[in-house]
């Protein structure tokens, strides 16, 4: 199993699980909750609500 | 070589590619376009030496206007404003692969509901309307009936953005239950998958269940003209079979390739990189 490191979930308050090679930019999913979570600092690890899909986005 | 890599968002695609290019040892800055601002003449800070920008941004939008900007402060970009502009809007990557005489779905653009409905008539049942800016097979319509034509044309008009407004209609193609994606770089094949689903959307980020395929010549060739159709650089050319021949319907400018890479035996990052600094020490020979 890949190393994991703790985080806050932003929105629950509670203590999660993420990949430890998480970078900034990145989306995880709160296993608290289910929502998208955005990596907006690695040291000290935090995690914001991750944007809403906007209509212009895709490859 | 010194990258910048343009994002909004690190999905699997770019980790795959940062992960390759520093394994490499190359320079790499990664440019949240959130946090910039782009004057008209002067260059943010953060571009000063990049040898080449690498533009993976998720929001078609900034992509269209990033690449415009970086142009006009002759920093290198891939892929160019002109490719971007030419696939981020289906009507225009339609023009461009028909002058091109790559065969495409026959495709009419209407800019009322009622002339969109006689399109729709004219086409017959099935046809497909689609939204001529978007992704992922969102908010794409394969249309049955008139009543149903009535309805999505009747919805889209009042969405609100004037680009639903303008109304793409396509033929229906009869495709054996999948589509075929081919990452390209400048036209040469990096690997190609085939897309599979019951549902008439095959898009992998849709669920469509994937295989490696083996490119042809006919598709080779196709892959090497609707890319310069486009104006090259690394691109995801999707086809369909229809029977003895394919079709391209589409060619996408910010192209996501894990789905690929987990598909086939071909290191698709390793051979992106490849590509990329070629592509750098080319710029690099040019401005000496």
């Amino acid at each position: 199993m890949a190393e994991t490191i703790t985080a806050e979930d932003p929105l629950s308050g509670e203590e999660i699980e993420i990949p430890a090679d998480v970078e900034v930019g990145e989306i995880v999913d709160s296993p608290a909750t289910g929502a998208e979570l955005e990596v907006v600092s690695v040291d000290p690890i935090t995690l914001e609500e991750a944007p809403e899909l906007e209509e212009d986005w895709g490859e | 070589m010194k990258v910048g890599l343009l994002y909004s968002r690190i999905r699997r695609d770019e980790k795959l590619l940062l992960s390759e290019l520093r394994e490499r040892g190359h320079e790499v800055t990664k440019i949240d376009v959130r946090k910039e601002q782009f004057n008209i003449s002067q260059a943010p800070d953060v571009f000063e030496g990049l040898d080449i920008v690498v533009d993976r941004c998720l929001a078609t939008s900034r992509s269209l206007y990033i690449t415009q900007f970086l142009e006009s402060y002759d920093v290198p970009v891939v892929n160019a404003a002109e490719t971007a502009d030419v696939c981020a809007d289906k009507v225009k990557n339609s023009l461009a692969l028909e002058a091109a005489g790559v065969p495409t779905p026959n495709t009419e653009v209407a800019f009322t509901t009622d002339s969109a409905l006689e399109t729709v008539e004219e086409f017959g049942y099935p046809c497909v309307i689609k939204p001529v800016v978007g992704s992922w097979g969102r908010l794409m319509a394969k249309v049955e009936s008139r009543s149903a034509a009535e309805a999505i044309l009747e919805h889209k008009a009042t969405l609100g953005h004037y680009q639903h407004k303008v109304f793409y209609v396509q033929e229906f193609v009869e495709k054996p239950g999948r589509d075929i994606r081919v990452v390209a770089v400048d036209g040469e094949p990096v690997a190609a998958m085939t897309r599979s689903s019951d549902h008439w959307l095959t898009n992998a980020a849709k669920g469509g269940e994937v295989a490696a395929f083996e490119v042809d010549d006919r598709a080779l060739e196709l892959v090497e003209a609707a890319s310069a159709a486009v104006g090259g650089g690394l691109l995801g050319v999707d086809l369909m079979e229809t029977g003895d021949d394919y079709t391209v319907h589409e060619v996408n400018h910010t192209v996501e390739f894990k789905a690929l890479n987990d598909a086939v035996d071909v290191d698709v990052p390793s051979e992106v990189v490849d590509w990329l600094e070629t592509k750098a020490n080319a710029e690099t020979e040019a401005a000496v």
